[in-house]
C-alpha cells in the first residue's frame, strides 16, 4: 500500500464513512484538503457564506436525516465562527463532526496567523475533540470521531488538522469495528429497572409520559414504539420543544407541549400526576418551572442514556440508562408478555380534558391584522399534507410554531432549543433541504433572528435550493420585549428592530421571490404564492405587533402559576425573579 | 408604544377567569433585595483514572470550572509502565447532590475509564509531601530543627542560615508544621496536593 497525504486520508476516511455533503468555508489552513475533496471528487461541498451556518446546516441535515453533519473550516476564525453552532449541537444532541484547520505544529503557540487554540476553545463544548499530530493516526481518529459522535447521547466532536499533517504521507488503513477503550455508553437498559417501570405503569391512575428529543435521536422506530406503548398503556404524552414529532400532534392521547410556553393541559397533568415517565428528556429549566413544585405528587423514572442527565434537576425514583429506542421497545415487549390490560384511565382523562376545555392556545383576533397564531396555523393548513420539514429561529415565533404547527412525524422539526441561538433557521433549512431533497422546507422565522444568518440567502441561491422563510415580522425582538414588558414595566431597552431591510427587495436582491402579507385577507393567498413557486421564496408575513406569547409560566415560577393571558400580567417582579434567565 | 404603558395589550383580553400568577412574585414598584446563599458542601477524595492523552488534564479541570465545582487539591501522574494511563486525585467539596453530578459528569469524558468516590466507597489513605524553606540562624534555627524532628521531617538542603524540610502526612500535618515555621524564618512552601488510595487489598 502506498503512502498519502493526511488531506487525502481524510476524504478516504470519510468516503469509508458513507459522508456525501460537507458545509464548509476554505481558508489557508485547510487548502490541502479542498485540494483533495477537488481532486477526489466523490464527496459534494456546500459553500456556506459563514462558518456559523455551516455548523447550523450541519445540524439541519442530521436532524432531519438521522446522519451526522460534517464541517470543514479554516484555522482561527474560521474555528472560532464555528463555536456557536458548536455548542448548539452539544446542547441539543446533535450528531457533527466538524473538521477544523490548525497552523502547521511548528507553528502552533507562536500566535502564528489565523492561530486559535480550538482544541482548548473548544473542549467544553464538544464532547469529544482532537488534534492530531500524525498523518498516520489521521484514518483511525476520523473514525473514532464519527464513533463518538452517533453513539451513546450524540453531539460534536472537533478535530483539528494542522496544515503540515495534511500534506505529511502516511498509509491509511481502514479500522474495523471501534472498540474503544474507554468509551462504552450503555444502550440496552436492566431488564429489572424495565420491568419495575412496566408495573408502575400499570399500577399508575394519573401517569404522563414525558418525552424528549433522545426519542427523535433514535432513530424514527423509537417514535414507532413511542406510539405503541401509548396505545397499550393509554398513558397521554407530553413532549418537550426537542420532542415534537415523536407522539403525533393529531394523536388522541396528546397533549401539547410542556414547559414554559407548554400547554395548560400539559402542565396541569405535570402537576397532577401520580407517575411521570421521561424519555429521552433532561428536566430542562424550561420544563420544570420552580423545581420545589415541579410535579410534586409523582413517582418519577427518567429513561435516558447520559447518566449525568439523572438526578441533575430533579431527584427521581427509578432511572433507566438506555437508548430511549431500545428501552422502549423492552417495555413495549415487557408489557405485552405481562398482558398487562389497557388500564382504566378514565378519571384522569376526564380531568385532563377539563383542562384542555380551556383552550389555552385560542387567540382573539380583532381588526385586519395577523395574529402570528394565525399565521402559523394558516401555514399548517397549507403544507401539512406534504408533511414539511419545519425550521425555525429563536423567539416567540418559535415558540408559536412549536405551538400551533401540529407535527406528525419525527425529523420533521428542527430547532435550537438548549442553546436557543437565533440565526439557526435558515441555514439549518438549507441543510435540511440537501438531506431531503423533495421535501417543503420551511424556516418559520422572526424578522430580527433572520438577520443574524441572512447571508445564507445566497448559499441557497447557489445550490437552487427551493427553501422557504416566513418571517412573522411584528418590528420586535419580541420574546425580549414581552420579558421586558412582564419583568420591567415595558421598559423597552433595545428590543424594537430599528432600520429594518425591505425583506421583498432583500430576498430579490439574492434572486429569491420575495412576497409581502400585510393583512389577514392577504394570508392565505400570500402562503399559496409561497407554495406555488418552484424555488426559494422570502415572506415578510406583518404580524400584530405586540401579541405575547401565552401560556406563560414565568421564569422560577411553578407550573399551577401560568399566566393564560395578557390581562393577568404587568409591572415589575421582584430582584429574585429578575435574576433568573 | 415603545414608552411602554403596556396597553394594545387589552385587545387580548382574556374572555375567561382562570387562575391568575402568584402575586408574591410580581411587585410594583417595590424594591426586594437578593442575596447569593452558599450551599452546604462536605469534601469528598476522587480518584479519576483516565487515558493519558494531551489535554486531558485541561479536561477534567476544566469540567470543575465550568461547572461551578470546587477544586481544593488536584494532582496527577502516570501509573503504568507504558504511560498509558494516569490516575488523578481530586479533593473537592460538593453537596451530595453536586457529587453525584461530579461523578457521572467525570465519568462521562469520553477518556475516563474510572471514578472512584474514596470518602464514601470505605477507608483510605491520604498523603501529602512539602518541601519547606525556614531561614535564620541561632535560637530560630535549633528551633525550627527541633520542630522538624517532632513532625519527621527530613532535611534536604542546609545552609548555615537555612533548611529545606521535606515533610510528609496528611494535609492537616503538614498545615500545622508550615504555620509552626511560621514563626521560626518561613521563607516558602512548595506542596505536591493530595494523593489517596484506599485500604485493604484491593484496587478502587
Amino acid at each position: 500500500m502506498t503512502e498519502q497525504s493526511g488531506a487525502d486520508i481524510l476524504v478516504e476516511a470519510l468516503c469509508d464513512l458513507g459522508v456525501e455533503i460537507v458545509f464548509g468555508y476554505p481558508g489557508g489552513a485547510v487548502l490541502p484538503i479542498y485540494d483533495a475533496l477537488f481532486r477526489s471528487g466523490r464527496i459534494k461541498h456546500i459553500l456556506v457564506r459563514h462558518e456559523q451556518a455551516a455548523t447550523h446546516a450541519a445540524e439541519g441535515y442530521a436532524r432531519s436525516t438521522g446522519r451526522p453533519g460534517v464541517v470543514l473550516v479554516t484555522s482561527g476564525p474560521g474555528a472560532t465562527n464555528a463555536v456557536t453552532g458548536i455548542t448548539d449541537a452539544l446542547l441539543d444532541s446533535i450528531p457533527m463532526v466538524v473538521i477544523t484547520g490548525q497552523v502547521p505544529t511548528a507553528l502552533i503557540g507562536t500566535d502564528a496567523f489565523q492561530e486559535a487554540d480550538t482544541v482548548g476553545i473548544t473542549r467544553h463544548c464538544t464532547k469529544h475533540n482532537y488534534l492530531v499530530k500524525d498523518p498516520a493516526k489521521l484514518g483511525a481518529v476520523i473514525h473514532e470521531a464519527f464513533h463518538i459522535a452517533t453513539s451513546g447521547r450524540p453531539g460534536p466532536v472537533v478535530v483539528d488538522i494542522p496544515k503540515d499533517v495534511q500534506v505529511a504521507t502516511a498509509k491509511y488503513v481502514r479500522p474495523g469495528p471501534i472498540q474503544h477503550k474507554t468509551y462504552r455508553p450503555q444502550v440496552k437498559a436492566d431488564p429489572k429497572a424495565i420491568e419495575t417501570v412496566v408495573d408502575m405503569l400499570a399500577a399508575a391512575e394519573r401517569p404522563v409520559l414525558y418525552t424528549g428529543g433522545g426519542i427523535i435521536n433514535a432513530g424514527p422506530a423509537a417514535s414507532q414504539l413511542l406510539r405503541e406503548l401509548v396505545r397499550l398503556t393509554g398513558a397521554p404524552v407530553t413532549s418537550t420543544l426537542m420532542g415534537l414529532g415523536a407522539y403525533p400532534a393529531s394523536g388522541p392521547l396528546w397533549l401539547g407541549m410542556l414547559g414554559m410556553h407548554g400547554t395548560y393541559e400539559a402542565n396541569m397533568a405535570m402537576n397532577e400526576a401520580d407517575l411521570v415517565i421521561a424519555v429521552g428528556s433532561r428536566f430542562d429549566d424550561r420544563v420544570t418551572g420552580r423545581l420545589d413544585a415541579f410535579s410534586p405528587n409523582s413517582r418519577k423514572v427518567h429513561i435516558d442514556i447520559d447518566r449525568s442527565s439523572v438526578n441533575k434537576n430533579v431527584r427521581v425514583d427509578l432511572a433507566v440508562i438506555a437508548d430511549a429506542g431500545h428501552a422502549l421497545e423492552d417495555m413495549v415487549r415487557v408489557w405485552k408478555s405481562r398482558q398487562h390490560p389497557r388500564p382504566d384511565l378514565g378519571d384522569w382523562m376526564r380531568r385532563i380534558e377539563g383542562w384542555r376545555a380551556v383552550r389555552c392556545l385560542d387567540f382573539p383576533e380583532v381588526g385586519p391584522d395577523i395574529m402570528p397564531q394565525r399565521a402559523v396555523r394558516a401555514l399548517w393548513e397549507a403544507t401539512h399534507a406534504r408533511d414539511p420539514i419545519i425550521t425555525t429561529e429563536v423567539g416567540q415565533h418559535q415558540m408559536w410554531a412549536a405551538q400551533h404547527f401540529g407535527f406528525e412525524l419525527p425529523n420533521k422539526w428542527l430547532t435550537s432549543g438548549g442553546l436557543g441561538t437565533m440565526g439557526y433557521g435558515l441555514p439549518a433549512a438549507i441543510g435540511a433541504q440537501l438531506g431531503n431533497p423533495n421535501a417543503l422546507v420551511i424556516d418559520i422565522a422572526g424578522e430580527a433572528s433572520i438577520q443574524m444568518n441572512i447571508q445564507e440567502l445566497a448559499t441557497a441561491g447557489q445550490y437552487r435550493l427551493p427553501v422557504k422563510v416566513f418571517i412573522l415580522n411584528n418590528e420586535y425582538m419580541g420574546m425580549v420585549r414581552q420579558w421586558q414588558e412582564l419583568t420591567y414595566s415595558s421598559r423597552y431597552a433595545e428590543s424594537y428592530s430599528e432600520s429594518l431591510p425591505d425583506f421583498v427587495k432583500l430576498a430579490e436582491a439574492y434572486g429569491w421571490k420575495g412576497i409581502r402579507i400585510e393583512t389577514r385577507d392577504q394570508l392565505d393567498a400570500g402562503i399559496a404564492d409561497m407554495l406555488a413557486y418552484d424555488g426559494p421564496v422570502m415572506v415578510d408575513c406583518r404580524v400584530s405587533k405586540l401579541t405575547n406569547c401565552f401560556p406563560m409560566i414565568p421564569s422560577g415560577a411553578a407550573h399551577t402559576d401560568m399566566i393564560l393571558q395578557a390581562n393577568e400580567v404587568s409591572g415589575e417582579m421582584d430582584d429574585e425573579a429578575k435574576a433568573l434567565v | 408604544m415603545r414608552e411602554g404603558s403596556g396597553e394594545g395589550l387589552s385587545a387580548n383580553a382574556a374572555p375567561f377567569n382562570l387562575p391568575s400568577p402568584d402575586p408574591s412574585r410580581q411587585r410594583e414598584g417595590r424594591e426586594i433585595e437578593m442575596h447569593i446563599r452558599p450551599e452546604p458542601a462536605e469534601r469528598h477524595t476522587l480518584a479519576v483514572i483516565v487515558d493519558n492523552e494531551p489535554g486531558i488534564l485541561a479536561r477534567i479541570a476544566g469540567l470543575f470550572t465550568a461547572r461551578g465545582y470546587n477544586i481544593e487539591s488536584l494532582t496527577v501522574s502516570e501509573i503504568t509502565h507504558d504511560k498509558a494511563v494516569s490516575r488523578i486525585t481530586i479533593v473537592t467539596s460538593a453537596s451530595p447532590p453536586v457529587m453525584e453530578q461530579i461523578m457521572a459528569q467525570l465519568d462521562r469524558l469520553v477518556p475516563v475509564h474510572k471514578v472512584v468516590d474514596l470518602t464514601v466507597e470505605g477507608e483510605h489513605v491520604e498523603r501529602e509531601l512539602a518541601l519547606v524553606k525556614v531561614a535564620g540562624v541561632g535560637e530560630k534555627r535549633i528551633e525550627a530543627m527541633r520542630l522538624a524532628e517532632v513532625y519527621r521531617g527530613r532535611v534536604v538542603d542546609a545552609t548555615t542560615s537555612s533548611f529545606v524540610f521535606e515533610v510528609t502526612g496528611s494535609f492537616q500535618k503538614i498545615d500545622k508544621f508550615v504555620e509552626l515555621m511560621g514563626e521560626v524564618g518561613l521563607v516558602e512552601v512548595a506542596r505536591t496536593g493530595i494523593v489517596a488510595i484506599a485500604r485493604g487489598r484491593d484496587a478502587a
